[in-house]
C-alpha cells in the first residue's frame, strides 16, 4: 500500500536492499506499517508535530529579531541501525576519540607530531581555531575531548564514512531523546516485538563523565553547572533540557564570577562555588580576557581559573583545531601514529586544496565534487558540484584560489535514504547519523544510535536544521541472544 | 547528589518571581475585561464610563489616550488584551511569563512549562483571528488557565526557594490588583450618591465583588452589599484569598521561607518593609480606613507595596558579590538589627 510506488533510485536504502525487498530487521516495522488503517501513519505524524509545539521543543531562527521559533521537523519513520554493524561503528568511534584526545593534548604540549613530520607544521599554525592560549595547559585526566557528536554517512557503495567530528560544542543529543519519547507517545505500536536498545541513560552519563572531571579538591558531589549563551541561542532548548535532566543550574555568563582564579554563581545567598562547567558557549565567546574582548556572553578570567586547576571546562577550550577540515584529513595517520592502529572507521577521500596537484584536481572537477571552507559548519561556505551553476562554481574557483588553505573538496557522497512520510506516502530522503560519545576519566560511552538527520527536500543532501532538515529515531537493535541478528 | 538545597541563582529567583507575577497579571486584566462585558449587558453606560475604568485600573491612563483617545469597547479590549506594545496586556503578560519560565525551564516542572506554553500558543491564535463570539470564552480560558498553571506549580513544583519567589511574585501583584480595583470603582461610585441603595449601585458593586471573583464569598460572609463591608472585604479579611491582607500574608510567609528568618523578625530591608505592612494590616480597622480617606489609604498602601518589591529585588537579585564566609559577617551584621 503505503510502499507500493516506493522506488531506491539507486540509492544505497536503509531498509531495502538493491532488489526492493526488505532488509531483515526492517521486517517486522514494515509489517506493522504497512498493517495501519488509512491515515493512521498520517494522523500519528500530526500529532507529533503537535506535541513539539505543545512541549516547547523549538530552535531559534538566527537572525530572526523577533526570535521566532521553528520546531525541529521529526519524521516518524525511524532509521534502524544492526546490532552487528553498531558495535563496529562503536569501536570506531572510541578508536577515534582516543586518537584525536592524544593528537590534541599533544598539539598543546610537545607538538611531537609535528616534529615527526606526520602532520606539517603549517596546517596547525595556520587552523583558525588553534588557541595559542591553551599550550601547556593541562586538563584532568588529561581528556579534552569531552562531549563528542561524530557525522556519519553511507556512501552508495554501502560502507560509512567519518564525515565529521565535531569535538567543540555539539549539539542534538536532546533530540535523540526527544524524539525516542515522541516515538512510544505517539506511535507506541511499532516497537512491539522489537529490541530496541535505550537512550535515556544519556543524561546520567553525562553527568557522570562531568562529575568525572572535577578539579582534585572539589567536593564528593563536585558542583557541576551547564552554561548556556541564553534564551536566544538556536540550541536554548538543549541547553535547558540536559541541566533539567542532569538536575543541575543552568547558568549565563552574567551568573557566573571569577575571583582569585576561583568560579563563583551569584546567588540569593551570595557566592557559591563552582567545580565543572558543562559550556555550550564557543571558545571566542567564552572569556573576553582570554578570547574575544568584545564578548559579554562570557565570563571574564574562566580561562585563568581554568589553568589555575580550579575548575574542569567540558569541553577543553582550544578542541577546534581537530574541527579543522584539513587537520581532519590526517586523522588516520594520528590513528596509526598514537594507537599503532589502522582507522576502523574510513575518512571520505579528501583533497586539500594547499596542496598545488590536490587544487589543480578540484579546480578541473567542480562540477562533480563537494568543496567544502576549512571552518564552517551548518551546512555554510558549501558548494554542491553537481546541484550548483556555473557562476555559484566559477565562484567557489576564485575562493579556493584565493585562499587555498581554507578549502577542501570530497567526492560527491550518494548519502544513504530511509523511507520519509511526505504528505500520505513514503519517498526515499537522504540521511546522515551523528552518534554521541562521552569521554570521562573512567571511560568512553557511546549512546546506542544518535541523531538521524534528514534531508526533507526532495533529492537534497544537506541534512542541517537551517537547511530544510529533519529528523528521525534511530533504532540500534540488541543482539539477538543466538547472534542471528 | 547531596541532600542539602541549592541556593538559587538570583537570575533564577529573578524570573519566578516575575513568572509568578505576570501570570497573575494577565488572569485579573481578564477577568476586569470579562466582568465589563458582563457588566455592559445589564447596564448599557455610556462606553467612556463603561470602559475608561479598565484603563484607570491598569494605570496606563496617558499611554492609551495617545494612541487610542476615547475609549470604546473595541479599542479598550484591543489595549488590554492584544496589544503587544502595551506591556501589561494579557498578551504582553503571557509573553514576558513564557520568557521567563523558558529561562528557567530546568528549575520549574515540565507541566508548568506546558501550561505557560500552550496558553501562550491559544491567545496568539486568537490573536491572529480575532472573534467578538469568542471573546467572554478567551477571557475565561486566560482565568482558568492561570487556575491550572497555580494548581501546577503548587502540585508538581518542590516548594523550595523558587517555588516561594513565584509564589511572593503572584501574591504581590494580587495584593496590588485588588487594591487598585477598589480604589478606581470606589472613585467612580462614590460622588453618585443619589444612587446609593438603587439597584443601580447593587449591580455596580456587585461587579468589583466578580472583578476578584469576591461576589459569592462576601454574599456568605455579609449578605447586604454596603461600600464599607466591600472596603472591609476586600482589604481586611482573614480568608478570602484575594484580599489585601491575605495577600501580604502568604507574601511574608514564603519572604520568611527564603531567608530562613523566623517570621515576626527581620533580617533584611524587604523583610522589615514587609512585617510593618503586615501588621498594620492585622490591626487596621475598617473604620480608621474610611476615617482616613480610602484613596489616601490606598495611594499609601501601593507606596508600601512598590517600595516592598524594590527591596526584594535589591536583597536578592541586584549583584550580590560576597562569599560564604563574608556573607556570615554580613549576616551578623544584618542580625545586630534584628527587630525583637
Amino acid at each position: 500500500m503505503r510502499f507500493d510506488n516506493y522506488q531506491n533510485d539507486n540509492f544505497h536504502d536503509e531498509m531495502f536492499d538493491a532488489s526492493g525487498v526488505a532488509r531483515p530487521e526492517a521486517r517486522l516495522l514494515l509489517e506493522t506499517i504497512q498493517n495501519l488503517e488509512d491515515g493512521q501513519l498520517e494522523r500519528c505524524q500530526r500529532a507529533a508535530e503537535r506535541l513539539l509545539l505543545q512541549l516547547g521543543i523549538t530552535f531559534n531562527v538566527y537572525g530572526d529579531s523577533h526570535g521566532t521559533e521553528r520546531i525541529f521537523p521529526f519524521d516518524l519513520i525511524p532509521r534502524i541501525v544492526r546490532a552487528q554493524e553498531w558495535d563496529w561503528i562503536e569501536r570506531g568511534l572510541k578508536q577515534r576519540i582516543f586518537a584525536l584526545n592524544a593528537f590534541i593534548d599533544d598539539i598543546y604540549h610537545g607538538q611531537k607530531i609535528l616534529k615527526d613530520k606526520v602532520i606539517p607544521d603549517e596546517v596547525i599554525h595556520s587552523a583558525i581555531f588553534y588557541r595559542q592560549q591553551c599550550m601547556g595547559i593541562n586538563p584532568p585526566g588529561g581528556i579534552w575531548c569531552h562531549i563528542t557528536g561524530t557525522d556519519l554517512v553511507r556512501h552508495g557503495d554501502g560502507q560509512i564514512y567519518v564525515l565529521e567530528d565535531n569535538l567543540r560544542v555539539p549539539s542534538g543529543v536532546s533530540y535523540v531523546l526527544e524524539n525516542r519519547d515522541l516515538m512510544k507517545r505517539t506511535f507506541p505500536q511499532v516497537f512491539e516485538g522489537l529490541r530496541v536498545r535505550p537512550v535515556d541513560d544519556y543524561p546520567s552519563k553525562l553527568l557522570e563523565t562531568l562529575n568525572s572531571i572535577a578539579p582534585k579538591g572539589a567536593a564528593d558531589n563536585p558542583t557541576v553547572v551547564v552554561l548556556t549563551p541564553g534564551i536566544y541561542n538556536s540550541a536554548y532548548f538543549e541547553h535547558s533540557f540536559l541541566a533539567q535532566q542532569m538536575g543541575v543550574q543552568l547558568v549565563e555568563g552574567r551568573d557566573l564570577v571569577v575571583q582569585d582564579n576561583v568560579v563563583w554563581t551569584r546567588t540569593t545567598k551570595g557566592l557559591r562555588k563552582v567545580d565543572v562547567i558543562y559550556r555550550r558557549i564557543d571558545d571566542d565567546f567564552l572569556d573576553p580576557k582570554a578570547f574575544r574582548p568584545d564578548s559579554l556572553l562570557g565570563v571574564p578570567g574562566l580561562v585563568d581559573a581554568y589553568r589555575a586547576g580550579n575548575v574542569a571546562l567540558a569541553n577543553a577550550p582550544g578542541n577546534g583545531v581537530a574541527d579543522d577540515k584539513v587537520v581532519y584529513a590526517y586523522v588516520p595517520d594520528m590513528i596509526r601514529y598514537y594507537l599503532g592502529e589502522d582507522a576502523i572507521l574510513p575518512n571520505v577521500p579528501t583533497y586539500l586544496c594547499w596542496r598545488d596537484a590536490d587544487r589543480q584536481h578540484v579546480l578541473g572537477n567542480l562540477d562533480k565534487l563537494v568543496v567544502k571552507a576549512a571552518n564552517e559548519a551548518g551546512g555554510y561556505g558549501m558548494l554542491v558540484g553537481p546541484h550548483a551553476t556555473e557562476a555559484q562554481r566559477a565562484e567557489f574557483a576564485e575562493k579556493v584560489k584565493e585562499n587555498p588553505r581554507n578549502y577542501i573538496a570530497q567526492p560527491t557522497l550518494a548519502l544513504s535514504r530511509v523511507p520519509t512520510l511526505i504528505d500520505d506516502h513514503l519517498e526515499g530522503r537522504h540521511v546522515d547519523l551523528r552518534p554521541y560519545i562521552l569521554y570521562g576519566s573512567k571511560d568512553i560511552n557511546v549512546v546506542p544510535g544518535g541523531l538521524t538527520r534528514v534531508a526533507l527536500r526532495k533529492g537534497s543532501l544537506v541534512v542541517n536544521s537551517s537547511q530544510g532538515g529533519g529528523s528521525k529515531d534511530t533504532w540500534v537493535l540488541a543482539a539477538e541472544a543466538g547472534g542471528a541478528q | 547528589m547531596s541532600g542539602s538545597a541549592r541556593p538559587l541563582l538570583s537570575r533564577v529567583a529573578d524570573s519566578v518571581f516575575w513568572m509568578g507575577r505576570y501570570m497573575e497579571r494577565a488572569e485579573n486584566v481578564a477577568r476586569f475585561i470579562g466582568v465589563n462585558l458582563n457588566l455592559q449587558l445589564d447596564l448599557p453606560l455610556d462606553p467612556a464610563h463603561q470602559w475608561q475604568p479598565l484603563i484607570d485600573t491598569s494605570g496606563d491612563t496617558e499611554v492609551f489616550k495617545e494612541r487610542y483617545g476615547h475609549a470604546t469597547q473595541d479599542n479598550v479590549i484591543s489595549f488590554l488584551a492584544y496589544d503587544a506594545e502595551n506591556p501589561n496586556s494579557i498578551y504582553s503578560c503571557l509573553t514576558s511569563a513564557r520568557e521567563n519560565a523558558r529561562s528557567v525551564r530546568e528549575t520549574i516542572s515540565s507541566e508548568m512549562w506546558e501550561q505557560v506554553n500552550t496558553m501562550y500558543l491559544h491567545l496568539q491564535t486568537q490573536r491572529e483571528m480575532p472573534n467578538p463570539e469568542w471573546l467572554p470564552e478567551v477571557f475565561r480560558g486566560i482565568r482558568m488557565g492561570s487556575h491550572l498553571f497555580q494548581g501546577l506549580t503548587d502540585a508538581t513544583m518542590t516548594h523550595n526557594e523558587a517555588w516561594h519567589f513565584t509564589r511572593l511574585g503572584r501574591k504581590m501583584e494580587r495584593a496590588d490588583k485588588t487594591s487598585r480595583i477598589l480604589d478606581v470603582k470606589y472613585f467612580m461610585l462614590l460622588p453618585s450618591v443619589r444612587d446609593v441603595g438603587t439597584p443601580y449601585d447593587d449591580i455596580q458593586w456587585s461587579a468589583v465583588l466578580k472583578s476578584v471573583s469576591g461576589f459569592e464569598m462576601y454574599r456568605k460572609k455579609y449578605g447586604r452589599i454596603t461600600p464599607r463591608d466591600i472596603v472591609e472585604f476586600l482589604i481586611l479579611d482573614r480568608e478570602f484569598p484575594r484580599s489585601v491582607h491575605y495577600c501580604i500574608r502568604s507574601a511574608d510567609e514564603s519572604l520568611h521561607a527564603i531567608t530562613g528568618v523566623p517570621m515576626g523578625s527581620y533580617k533584611y530591608p524587604s523583610e522589615q518593609l514587609m512585617g510593618l505592612l503586615r501588621s498594620e494590616l492585622d490591626f487596621t480597622s475598617v473604620g480608621s480606613i474610611i476615617r482616613q480617606g480610602l484613596h489616601e489609604y490606598l495611594d499609601a498602601l501601593q507606596v508600601k507595596m512598590n517600595l516592598i518589591d524594590a527591596r526584594v529585588s535589591e536583597d536578592f537579585v541586584a549583584r550580590i558579590s560576597s562569599r560564604p564566609q563574608e556573607q556570615s559577617q554580613t549576616q551578623s551584621q544584618a542580625h545586630a538589627g534584628t527587630g525583637n
